[in-house]
């Protein structure tokens, strides 16, 4: 026959979102982060989060090419990997830190355990981790606001929690204070988001359940609750590194699970720790146990008796 | 909220495209032949009545039931059968089909006359006689629905008319066109099965049939429910919590917590049927797609060849990429245009290469849109997972023989993978007990 008819399985349609279009809107999510962390630390930043950007591209293209695997750039998942390191790093941070930091992530992190869909950390958490353990005085060098209002320099205001007062509510919102690129301005990160969750990017269930335990436990522990959230990587763990696909729960069910521990284990080294690092390590151990919350937290299916489903399970 | 935890079950926000529900269905003239297929039903397939060279009227037996579960089918034209001959269906399957040539003057069979309906016997009897099997789409013979081992048990009655799928609006017709049908054909199965209440389920993308339906309900303890646009809506066990709140179990059927569901096209067809007496030999159709010159509702002569039924609405603008009996979401692909009308289409939809495109396979991202669209509450990443691992231990705890096929899993992965389709495979692998 001439002129021969598709035949494919249904459906015959699919939705009009992509994996691309999902990590444009996040990097979307995040310019405004980025915008406020120029305007706070001066053009370093924007530097920096170039450098790690391309280093995170550069890095997925050439291990892609060297091993045959087909490159996956067109998704843009590099581009929001990069993003995120940049934001964990101090604007101060000599920029061949930031390359290695890119390798991390990238080539083994994600792509030694098989590329997209298969890390089983979160890639710029892990690097942030591995640059403050191995870079553990420059990591801390928190750099001051180019503009120089503020009087914390070297410590971010929860290194210094304890000085009742040392920065005010206004200023942990509008990050015009010490740390890492992308944690100081609450309020960008807020705004990116809300996006999230109106874009249906991300569910609202683990940036509410994360908060809210952390609100929760700071009042338990006799802390600020407001500058508890407030400060530190919270914000930016929350909404961006947290509800990354790959390394968080699939139900909602296991999201809000996910969200309670993170926060506990977050509390818990804040409260007793010494590290500045509780968010990261906290995303990082809830990382880990994301098979299992997983496998325990299935939807109940539509007419299969609880009891039933109890028994078959092993 | 402890329901969302539970079960999320947003279903998928398709597309409507329904640019043909206001169309007025048009009647087709004969075609120069029809193709009655055997096997246009769940069950046993028909064996032909008729013999090369027979004459038959519009009504008479060709095809008799092969069981219990089949159906009769019936010529929708008079003329001469031309021969008795074998089709490939959709699916690969090999079927007898009976070919007639019309003559033209569509002399109706002279044994055609209003059932004589006194009793719930009778009715049955009378269902069966006019070869009905669920139009909706499934093809199941609806006197066997009708015949429950527990009827006592039966209390009410759902009537889909959900239409969930993109592009068709033939039920949105019949429930504008037919609303009086629809209304006799309720009666009569709520009197004849003794069932107090119906529920007739529509989509809100259809207010006029809900305000023509509302309008035109006169008895007691029927009611119309407004369903959200949210795909699938219409798939039997979905709507029946919609309109119930009652979950059928699994194994199990909508009887086993009280419920017939019928589509309105069905339900409409048996109020016809107690009128006329006329056999189920024509159905309404949308006709779409991108390269569909004129997009139309068809009442159209079962059996019609596709080709003709496009020709009739002035024909393709373009080469065709894929055509579909039925919707996007569940359709069948069409593997060459000679193919009959079958008793259970509601749309043929043509498309062209461009919509045809199938979008690139990536890597799943584990975004758990998959799991969390599910009506029935399924993993399909997991399911697919376990399938390309050959886990059929895991495969049952997962539930994947649950699956209805409604494809909302594979139409909202953002990385495009065929999920609904590997899931088919792994029920076939459930049952093989392993095997792929």
């Amino acid at each position: 026959m001439a002129n021969k008819l598709i035949v494919t399985a249904a459906p015959h349609i699919t939705s009009a979102d992509s994996t691309q279009k999902i990590m444009q809107r996040v990097c979307l999510a995040l310019v405004p982060t980025l915008i406020a962390s120029i305007i706070i630390f001066g053009i370093n930043a924007l530097i920096l989060t170039v450098v790690t950007v391309a280093a995170c591209v550069l890095f997925e293209y050439g291990y892609c090419k060297m091993v045959g695997r087909e490159v996956p750039i067109g998704d843009f998942s590099a581009v929001v990997t990069g993003m995120l390191l940049a934001f964990n790093l101090p604007a101060t941070l000599p920029w061949w830190m930031a390359v290695v930091g890119a390798f991390i992530a990238i080539v083994i992190v994600k792509q030694l355990f098989g590329g997209m869909g298969y890390n089983f950390a979160n890639p710029a958490i892990v690097a942030r981790i591995a640059l403050a353990v191995g870079f553990a005085s420059r990591m801390a060098n928190y750099p001051k606001p180019v503009n120089g209002i503020d009087a914390l320099a070297s410590a971010t205001p929860l290194a210094v929690a304890d000085q009742v007062g040392s920065a005010g509510y206004l200023t942990l919102l509008l990050g015009n204070h010490g740390g890492v690129l992308g944690e100081t301005c609450a309020i960008t990160i807020l705004i990116g988001g809300l996006y999230l969750i109106a874009t249906k990017v991300i569910s609202p269930m683990i940036p509410v359940t994360y908060l809210a335990t952390v609100a929760v436990l700071s009042v338990c522990f006799g802390m600020d609750p407001i500058y508890q959230l407030l400060s530190g990587g919270l914000m930016l763990g929350a909404f961006f590194m947290a509800t990354d696909y790959v390394t968080s729960p699939t139900t909602e069910k296991g999201k809000l699970i996910f969200g309670i521990g993170l926060g506990l284990i977050t509390m818990m080294i804040r409260h007793f720790g010494t590290m500045n690092e509780g968010v990261s390590f906290a995303i990082l151990l809830m990382n880990l146990l994301v098979p299992y919350i997983d496998v325990l937290t299935r939807q109940d299916k539509l007419g299969i008796a609880k009891a039933k489903k109890g028994g078959a399970a092993k | 909220m402890s329901k969302f935890l539970k079960r999320s079950a947003q279903g998928a926000g398709v597309p409507h495209e329904k640019r043909t529900s206001n169309l007025e269905t048009v009647v087709m003239p004969l075609p120069s032949k029809i193709v009655l297929s055997m096997a246009q039903h769940i069950g046993a397939p028909a064996a032909p009545a008729v013999a090369k060279g027979d004459q038959v009227y519009v009504g008479t037996v060709v095809g008799k039931a092969g069981g219990f579960v089949s159906s009769d089918i019936h010529s929708g034209v008079s003329g001469i059968v031309d021969s008795i001959t074998t089709i490939t269906a959709p699916n690969g399957a090999v079927q007898t089909a009976v070919v007639i040539i019309p003559d033209g003057e569509q002399k109706v069979d002279p044994a055609i006359a209003p059932p004589e309906v006194t009793d719930l016997k009778s009715f049955q009897d009378a269902v069966r006689a006019s070869g009905l099997v669920g139009l909706g789409g499934a093809g199941f013979p609806t006197a066997v629905k009708l015949a429950p081992k527990n009827l006592d048990e039966i209390d009410t009655l759902v009537i889909n008319g959900a239409e969930c799928e993109p592009f068709i609006t033939s039920d949105n017709r019949c429930l504008i066109e037919d609303t009086h049908f629809i209304l006799s054909g309720i009666k009569a199965v709520m009197k004849h099965l003794n069932i107090a209440k119906c529920v007739i389920g529509i989509e809100g993308n259809k207010p006029q049939a809900i305000a023509k339906m509302k309008d035109a309900i006169d008895i007691p303890g029927v009611e119309v429910k407004t369903l959200p646009c949210r795909y699938p809506q219409g798939a039997e066990k979905v709507l029946i919590e919609n309109c119930t709140g009652r979950e059928v179990p699994f194994p199990g059927l909508p009887s086993d917590v009280g419920v017939i569901v019928m589509n309105v096209t069905s339900v409409a067809f048996v109020g016809k049927y107690l009128e006329t007496g006329m056999p189920l030999v024509t159905k309404r159709l949308t006709v779409d797609g991108d390269i569909v010159k004129d997009p139309k509702n068809v009442e159209v002569i079962i059996g019609t060849p596709i080709q003709e039924l496009l020709d009739f609405c002035g024909g393709l603008t373009d080469e065709p990429g894929k055509v579909l009996y039925g919707g996007p979401m569940m359709g069948n692909c069409v593997a060459d245009l000679s193919q009959p009308i079958l008793k259970n289409n509601n749309a043929v939809l043509a498309f062209s290469k461009k919509w045809a495109h199938i979008p690139k396979e990536t890597n799943c991202i584990h975004c758990g849109r998959c799991t969390n669209a599910c009506p029935l509450g399924l993993s399909a990443k997991e399911i697919v997972q376990a399938y390309h691992d050959g886990n059929v231990e895991l495969l049952k705890e997962l539930n994947a023989d649950l699956c209805m096929s409604c494809g909302t899993c594979s139409f909202v992965c953002p990385a495009k993978r065929p999920l609904a389709p590997s899931i088919a495979l792994a029920k076939i692998m459930m049952k093989n007990g392993g095997k792929k």
